[in-house]
């Protein structure tokens, strides 16, 4: 149990998959131009690394080796398949404004990398506890970037009005405000993680 | 257990068994789902036609047409009737010149040739410059950027640059202009629906075009229906 909380808080920090690993960084920097974009895109990628990630680990042994990466991207397609569909039927607004991104989970590498990496190696409950802390991670990272370019770009933060929208920079809902964000949390979060290590 | 061998019985079984289990599995949640999804669409379509036109009692989705609006484009045209009688029209129409490709918008009018109201379907237009024009030209606090209320038939509309007398959106002239491009084409579309309902009601009633024919069949069934209550079987 105490390693399974490891693995946990491992990759919400240690192995943070946007500020450490710097995995899957289109749908990062693409949907993330509103904390509540980015949010639900995060929550959605962790939806599809659980489930995966559990299956995988399950059928770990009856995937021959070579034909592995066949089988692995055939559970996440059908986890994303799944949750697009849920998404157009219960929250078509939402799903509406991540638009293709959605689909596109299937070829996020954090998704692979983690059935890869470590589903494929150990037992199911841990690997459920990788799927939820990378996933909490990823969330965390888009709600976070899409938090900061939502406040500096319009004045807002999950659509609630914080200083007027004429104040805002447009530029941060931009691409180019994306990579600056990321940039400058990225070097906050290494600043961070270092002071750890040297204490 | 021990992992299998790749051998190719092994690989051929388990990829398999794999892709039919999730076949199966897929089947299933699509069948649940595609109700919802198929309701929502529908909901959506709703919403956006009962914002742009007038109060109405009828159900336009079902008596839709589509209507010319010159240079081989047709729109699809949601007539919105209230007690039989037409109070206005929703047009779904588009346009190509956006500044990331198509635009599509519901556009509704009055009787009086008067914009009444108009929604964004679709669009790709950049955050926080283009995609203003949801609500841009609709604001009823600034006339020279709202397009409420105007009267197309004196004139079609474009952008104050091009000489016309509609303001654009702060830095992207080119989504306004395609915005009121997807606009007037809704308005052509409009007149030729106008045209020939009012044939229609005048008695001209033979005429040449199916789909007029048909929603003044289904007036005639309505009217029926709300005059012989319970005459049903005379069908």
């Amino acid at each position: 149990m105490n390693n399974n909380l490891k693995v946990l808080v491992n990759g919400i920090i240690k192995e943070n998959p946007i500020f450490v690993l710097l995995l899957g960084m289109c749908p990062t920097l693409a949907t993330t131009s509103s904390a509540i974009n980015g949010m639900s895109m995060g929550l959605a990628t962790m939806f599809v690394l659980i489930c995966s990630n559990a299956v995988i680990s399950m059928l770990k042994n009856v995937i021959p080796d070579m034909v592995r990466i066949p089988a692995f991207i055939v559970v996440i397609a059908t986890f994303v398949t799944i949750i697009e569909m849920l998404m157009n039927a219960y929250v078509p607004a939402l799903a509406d404004s991540l638009g293709i991104f959605i689909p596109l989970i299937v070829v996020n590498c954090i998704v692979l990398g983690r059935a890869e990496s470590f589903a494929s190696k150990n037992s199911v409950v841990s690997s459920i506890f990788d799927g939820i802390g990378i996933g909490l991670g990823f969330t965390f990272a888009l709600s976070l970037l899409g938090a900061i370019r939502e406040l500096l770009g319009t004045g807002k933060i999950f659509s609630l009005n914080i200083y007027p929208e004429q104040f805002g920079s447009l530029i941060f809902v931009l691409a180019p405000g994306a990579f600056i964000v990321l940039g400058f949390l990225i070097a906050i979060f290494n600043k961070l993680q270092k002071k750890e290590a040297n204490n | 257990m021990a992992k299998l061998a790749s051998s190719f019985k092994n690989m051929f079984l388990s990829l398999s068994l794999i892709c039919l289990t999730v076949a199966v599995l897929l089947a299933q949640v699509n069948k649940m789902t595609a109700k919802p999804i198929a309701d929502a669409k529908a909901m959506k379509l709703q919403n956006a036609i009962s914002e742009v036109v007038p109060e109405f009692d009828n159900d336009p989705t079902a008596e839709a047409f589509m209507m010319p609006a010159g240079a081989g484009d047709s729109l699809l045209v949601y007539p919105a009737k209230k007690g039989g009688r037409i109070v206005g029209y929703a047009l779904n129409s588009f346009s190509n010149n956006g500044f990331s490709g198509n635009i599509q918008i519901m556009v509704g009018f009055d009787m009086a040739h008067k914009i009444v109201n108009y929604s964004v379907l679709q669009h790709a237009e950049t955050p926080g410059l283009g995609s203003k024009m949801v609500e841009w030209f609709k604001d009823a606090a600034k006339p020279s950027q709202s397009v409420i209320g105007r009267d197309l038939s004196k004139g079609a509309l474009a952008v104050s640059k091009d000489g016309g007398d509609v303001d654009a959106i702060t830095a992207s002239t080119i989504t306004s202009r395609a915005f009121l491009e997807a606009v007037n084409r809704a308005y052509n579309a409009y007149l030729e629906s106008k045209n020939e309902n009012s044939n229609g009601v005048t008695g001209n009633t033979q005429s040449d075009n199916t789909t007029e024919s048909a929603t003044e069949t289904n007036k005639n069934t309505e009217q029926d229906k709300i005059s012989q209550e319970g005459g049903d079987d005379n069908e």
